[in-house]
């Protein structure tokens, strides 16, 4: 009952904000904005910007899943429910950041990266536990199996909540250039699309290096590339949490080495999503970087002796 | 689903953690406004070595994005909200910060002193 009276709520605000936002785009905002390609241009190089950490962990994922039946499926689920979430957030954003005393979005930023380290971690230990079983089965029944459909499930989860996070503000952008500042739908559409196409080409690149390493190293390699992503997340975590005043910072800044290494740079942010990179890290983010690679990597060793049983895949 | 129900449970824990936040004590409050995505002022004073609360308003029909690694803040505005950004105890220097979204415009400066 109570859930029927939310999701009525839930239901109704939507329909309110959808309609805005029709009302708004229907009342004569500019097919183009006259400014010719530069807007289409910045706009795909934000949304680029904006999508590329969620395609770099797809493109892991999909490396670190191969082989595995039904991959395919699951993580284009993942892709369309973090999308779908994402524009939700986007409608929200204004609820969310007044929530817990307008430390909503901090918080919610931080509670969705540790489900992801979570999850990266679950996923981990499951696979030292039954990797070795997986690759037997893989040598047996081809290349298809069914067993790492949990793992799978736990890597999907990771990239909807990637896609949740970085797509909500990729919405709220295009929505801002379609409906203000002069911009057009157009450059709405053509900027979104070329941003994606260009963070695709990314993911998809990173993927393809990755499937170059022999086959019975892949594993060994994304295992650790999962680890070090999911502790690097766990330090993103805590640094919203330092935002949001619930973390003390333990030394707001460590070092920096924002002028080697800019944050901001293709390199930067590739960087700081596949390893944790953070130019200007607080203690606590050492410490609780350090921390996630300690509890996931002892799991990990609890959970199965050598390096998830990459050896006994069949070489194609 | 064993996964889904695992991850909801760690979102909510999460959440229901830090639920319970106490309000920020008297740190002193600086008020910026976003509008024709522009930062008003563009530049601000404000004490070094102390944390400061800083409030932004967005006046603007859409959203923006504050943004400043130098602070290693980042935070989402809806338009016509306003948030409030919990920032130092800063050193003494200048700290840049723009509005992601409209990076050619909206660019302001912290001056801790």
């Amino acid at each position: 009952m109570i859930f029927g009276g939310i999701a009525k709520n839930l239901n109704q605000a939507i329909k309110q904000r959808v309609r805005a936002v029709y009302l708004r785009l229907s009342e004569g905002i500019p097919l183009w904005s006259g400014k010719g390609s530069f807007n289409v241009l910045s706009t795909a190089i934000i949304v680029f910007r904006e999508i590329l950490e969620a395609a770099l962990i797809i493109g892991v994922v999909m490396a670190a899943s191969r082989g595995v039946a039904g991959r395919g499926v699951a993580i284009a689920g993942g892709i369309g429910g973090g999308l779908l979430g994402a524009v939700v957030v986007a409608l929200f954003a204004g609820e969310i950041a007044d929530a817990v005393q307008g430390a909503g979005q901090e918080i919610f930023n931080a509670a969705v990266l540790i489900v992801a380290v979570a999850m990266l971690g679950w996923h981990n230990v499951w696979m030292k536990t039954h990797g070795r079983e997986i690759a037997r089965h893989m040598s047996e029944v081809g290349n298809a199996v069914r067993g790492g459909s949990q793992p799978v499930r736990a890597l999907a989860i990771v990239v909807g909540a990637a896609v949740l996070r970085e797509g909500s503000e990729s919405v709220l952008f295009l929505y801002g250039v379609a409906a203000g500042s002069g911009g057009g739908i157009w450059d709405m559409i053509w900027g979104g699309a070329l941003g994606i196409a260009g963070g695709m080409l990314l993911g998809v690149a990173l993927y393809r290096g990755l499937l170059r390493i022999p086959p019975r190293h892949l594993f060994m390699v994304t295992s650790v590339l999962i680890l070090v992503m999911a502790a690097g997340m766990a330090s993103q975590a805590a640094a919203f949490l330092v935002a949001a005043d619930l973390l003390p910072t333990l030394g707001a800044q460590l070092w920096d080495t924002s002028a080697l290494l800019d944050p901001r740079s293709l390199i930067g942010r590739t960087a700081h999503t596949l390893l944790g990179y953070d130019a200007r890290p607080a203690g606590i983010q050492l410490l609780v970087f350090i921390a996630t690679l300690a509890v996931i990597g002892l799991s990990m060793r609890a959970a199965g002796g050598r390096p998830p049983a990459a050896r006994e895949l069949p070489a194609r | 689903m064993r996964i889904a129900s695992f991850a909801s449970f760690a979102f909510a824990a999460t959440v229901a953690l830090f639920a319970v936040t106490q309000a920020q004590a008297a740190d002193p409050v600086f008020t910026i406004v976003i509008k024709n995505h522009k930062f008003e002022p563009a530049r601000l004073d404000v004490p070094a070595g102390q944390k400061i609360q800083l409030v932004v308003k967005n006046m603007d029909a859409t959203a923006e994005e504050f943004e400043s690694s130098d602070l290693k803040r980042e935070k989402v505005i809806a338009p016509g909200k306003e948030v409030t950004i919990s920032v130092g105890p800063l050193k003494a220097g200048t700290y840049r910060f723009v509005g992601e979204y409209h990076e050619a415009t909206a660019k302001g400066e912290l001056v801790a002193k």
